[in-house]
């Protein structure tokens, strides 16, 4: 079942990789190889190979500073924001390399949503907030259908119970937990393929918290989640996958249920159980 | 126990309560020092506005003199054809001159000088504005409101010495003739004209006092003399110190008796003194008309008639009135005739004073009366054009490249430290690079607001840039990060959500540069906006100056009435300032509400 450790080169490689995978018929939909990051002269991250199901809720665990966040950023080229900062190595969408020349970056990340650690709603509107993402990439032709992806969206997010009356109001104006359901409304309104979500649930009170990770779970039906979170017990409750980062390698990534009851690692025993992290 | 023991120690003793008293004292000082220092900004404040304000409320008026004026068809328009040209060409000045002649008839050359520059020059202008706009008038008489001259206006103020009733008893008699500049005499039995006689002793002491003063001054030459005789070597130069001493003493001698002369006719009692141009002036106002005296005892004026008598008639107690006016013909900018002249168009309420619309409505002129902003307002309007919209949009735009675009290396560090750097150059340097650059290399014009809105937008141009790259760093990074994830562009995430939240800091760091460049002078004295420029401008390259130049020029000028127009431009400058730091505070305010 484990698809660690398989050094390959290329992404025709990629969809021959895993005889297991084949087997359940999972297809990855991303595939990540031999991905260095290097902030200047300091690597953070070492050849680390990821392969991320579709529909799958994927978590990265590890202590602070492991490079799990890193790696998350690098799956919608965020780190091209940090001008010291250097990837080197494969990471395929559906077999497409987003790091190659021609591929044009915004649509990556159209395809690619990200939520944040602390939720970062645009001081505006909370129908401009949603509406944002479908206008610059024109999803769509009429008003109406504008409002038609914001209700939608706002429904997937399960926000739009509490906000339908006041979608003029400022999204800031809205708690926490509920800034945060924007945020996740507002990324999957571009309609992206995967979400990766950068410890969305770390700035929020454990029902603010509760609400997401059961938004999560049915979320996972129409979208790829990945998760950076520093919970184990999320990372448990929530995730299929799981992948332990420690000091900037991927030390094991598998099943969750394999990971949290078997880990095979020494260094993912210790995590697991507290004695480092 | 042991504890408990400790505790005390550590609070209660001796040297735990010096410490605290110290700390205590401290404390008081440091916010006695902040209190006093406050208080002293407060102070110099308060101090600054009073002053100018003070000065300037009495620029806020303007004396107008009614005249019945008869606009003469011969004058205006001999030929009787209506001709507009004709019409505004003609004399209107000696229309005013006619009717002040016969408002004070029978006065000589010098006199009637004196009697027409109670009016401005200004005045004539007016009568002809009014004249073609009302071309119907010609052949009447109108009563007109012409413009005074500055120093009538200030005279009337109170502003040029003020005059004082000072006796109205007793019975004066009188001998003489009635009209104007004829002798009169008059007696009083009851000594009313001491208190006149007595401030004219009063200035004589005064003159005794000031004379005494060079009389010493020549003293201690002489003494000098003395020290020098005693070092002296050869003969030659002995005799030409001895002669040098005996003019001193000379000088000293001639002096010293006019201080005694003057003293003892100070200190009588009674004496006759003539009145001359470096004595208080007395004018007795009796039976219709006004004598100015020349020679004055207890109980005998005799004085010239300046406004007619209407009789020799003898008058009553409390009919009559000795007026005072301490300030000598000599020391002040208005002669005892203009002054009784005003004193009498006072008393025929012809004299009006209305808000001082010239102050608002007209350019800079020569003449305190006709002089306004209005030249200077729209110099400063054409000026602030030229500078906002060049260091508004470029200053911006530099601002967002660093921020946003640039990559860091040397390079742009270098850009960094020049712009910081270019924030402290003084005013001046930017003046001789616009003249040398603009003026010289460009040809553009010469003092035009083109030139001095460029010179001033370089030198708000630092102070754009470093408030809005300020600002833009103040943009939480999460909010690009927001954009970026969602899949805009930099573009886009730039003037979407970067520049739009920046905008506030941005605005109010541009408006306090713009306040910064309003109240600018020096570079604009180097381009030439510092001429005398009669006509308001009309478009960036008319020759203007801006307001505060104009207060430089203003404040140089000699007219009295120059200092409270003055004062008034500077109040507006200021005025002007207070409204644009107060847009910045507003324009803050309501944004950081908003977001």
């Amino acid at each position: 079942m484990l698809n660690v450790s398989i050094k390959t080169q290329g992404a025709e490689m990629n969809m021959q990789t895993n005889i297991a995978d084949i087997e359940n018929k999972v297809h990855n939909k991303i595939v990540s190889r031999d991905v260095d990051v290097f902030y200047g002269d300091k690597q953070a991250l070492f050849g680390v190979d990821v392969d991320i199901p579709e529909n799958q809720i994927t978590a990265l665990i590890g202590p602070s500073g492991c490079g799990k966040s890193t790696y998350l950023r690098c799956l919608n080229r965020m780190n091209d924001v940090i001008d010291i900062c250097r990837v080197t190595g494969d990471i395929l969408l559906d077999g497409y390399d987003i790091y190659s020349k021609d591929i044009d970056v915004v649509e990556v990340r159209a395809r690619v949503g990200m939520v944040f650690q602390k939720p970062n709603p645009f001081p505006k509107s909370i129908f401009d907030n949603v509406a944002y993402g479908p206008r610059i990439h024109g999803l769509a032709s009429s008003k109406s259908e504008l409002e038609e992806i914001v209700e939608t969206s706002l429904q997937k997010a399960g926000l739009f119970k509490e906000v339908k009356d006041r979608m003029d109001e400022p999204g800031t104006g809205l708690s926490g937990g509920q800034q945060q359901r924007l945020c996740i409304a507002r990324a999957i309104a571009t309609k992206p393929e995967v979400i990766l979500m950068d410890e969305p649930t770390s700035a929020l009170d454990p029902i603010a918290t509760a609400i997401i990770e059961d938004l999560m779970d049915e979320l996972k039906n129409n979208f790829t989640i990945v998760i950076v979170t520093h919970s184990m017990q999320q990372a448990a409750r929530i995730s299929q996958q799981t992948a332990f980062f420690h000091l900037g390698y991927l030390v094991e990534h598998g099943e969750t249920n394999t990971i949290f009851t078997n880990p095979h690692d020494e260094r993912t025993k210790d995590y697991i159980t507290g004695r480092i992290g | 126990m042991h504890k408990t023991q400790h505790n005390n120690d550590l609070h209660t003793s001796q040297a735990a309560r010096k410490r605290v008293r110290k700390r205590y004292q401290a404390q008081t000082r440091l916010k006695m020092a902040g209190l006093a220092a406050i208080a002293f900004a407060a102070l110099s404040l308060v101090t600054l506005l009073y002053s100018v304000v003070s000065r300037a409320l009495p620029a806020l008026t303007e004396s107008y003199i009614t005249l019945d004026i008869n606009l003469e068809k011969n004058v205006i328009d001999p030929q009787g054809n209506n001709d507009k040209d004709t019409i505004y060409s003609a004399s209107y000045s000696k229309l005013v001159k006619t009717a002040l002649k016969q408002k004070f008839p029978g006065l000589g050359r010098t006199e009637k000088r004196q009697l027409y520059k109670l009016i401005s020059d200004a005045a004539a202008y007016e009568l002809r504005n009014h004249v073609v706009k009302n071309p119907s008038l010609i052949g009447k008489t109108i009563s007109f409101d012409l413009l005074a001259d500055d120093d009538a206006d200030l005279f009337t103020k109170g502003r040029l010495g003020k005059v004082t009733d000072i006796s109205t008893s007793g019975l004066p008699r009188l001998a003489g003739a009635t009209s104007y500049g004829e002798q009169v005499t008059i007696d009083i039995q009851s000594k009313a004209f001491n208190a006149g006689l007595d401030q004219v002793k009063q200035a004589l002491a005064k003159h005794a006092g000031v004379i005494e003063r060079q009389a010493l001054n020549q003293q201690n030459a002489i003494r000098n003399m003395q020290e020098k005789l005693a070092l002296v070597k050869t003969e030659e130069e002995r005799t030409q110190l001895l002669a040098r001493q005996k003019a001193f003493q000379d000088k000293y001698n001639h002096l010293m008796s006019q201080v005694n002369d003057l003293k003892a006719r100070s200190s009588q009692t009674g004496g006759t003194e003539k009145l001359d141009t470096t004595l208080p002036s007395l004018f007795i106002s009796l039976n219709g008309g006004v004598i100015k005296a020349t020679q004055v005892s207890p109980d005998q004026i005799k004085g010239n008639v300046v406004v007619p008598l209407t009789s020799l008639k003898d008058v009553n107690a409390n009919d009559w009135t000795l007026q005072l006016l301490t300030t000598p013909q000599d020391n002040r900018k208005i002669t005892d005739n203009q002054i009784i002249w005003l004193g009498q168009l006072a008393k025929e309420n012809r004299i009006i004073k209305t808000f001082n619309w010239h102050f608002f409505k007209s350019a800079d002129a020569s003449e305190p009366e006709e002089a306004g902003i209005l030249g200077g307002l729209l110099g400063t309007f054409w000026t602030m054009l030229v500078t906002f919209s060049l260091a508004f949009p470029i200053g911006v735009m530099g601002a967002l490249y660093l921020e946003e675009f640039a990559p860091k290396n040397i390079f742009t560090y270098l850009i960094e430290v020049s712009i910081n750097n270019l924030a402290a150059i003084p005013s001046i340097v930017f003046g001789l690079l616009g003249l040398a650059v603009f003026v010289n290399f460009f040809g553009m014009p010469y003092s035009s607001s083109l030139v001095g809105g460029i010179v001033l937008a370089l030198m708000t141009l630092p102070t754009v840039i470093i408030a809005s790259r300020a600002s833009i760093k103040a943009v939480p990074p999460s909010i690009r990060e927001a954009a970026l994830g969602i899949g805009a562009s930099k573009v886009q995430t730039v003037f979407q959500h970067v520049l739009p939240l920046a905008m506030p800091g941005i605005m109010t760091g541009s408006i306090l540069g713009m306040a910064q460049a309003l109240g600018e002078t020096a570079p604009l004295l180097m381009i030439g906006m510092v001429a005398f420029i009669v006509d308001p401008p009309t478009a960036v390259t008319d020759a203007a100056a801006s307001l505060p130049v104009l207060v430089y020029l203003w404040a140089d000028r000699a007219e009295v009435a120059f200092d409270m127009r003055t004062a008034a431009a500077i109040l507006l400058l200021l005025a002007f300032l207070i409204t644009m730091n107060g847009l910045a505070i507003m324009l803050r305010k309501k944004f950081e509400r908003r977001w």
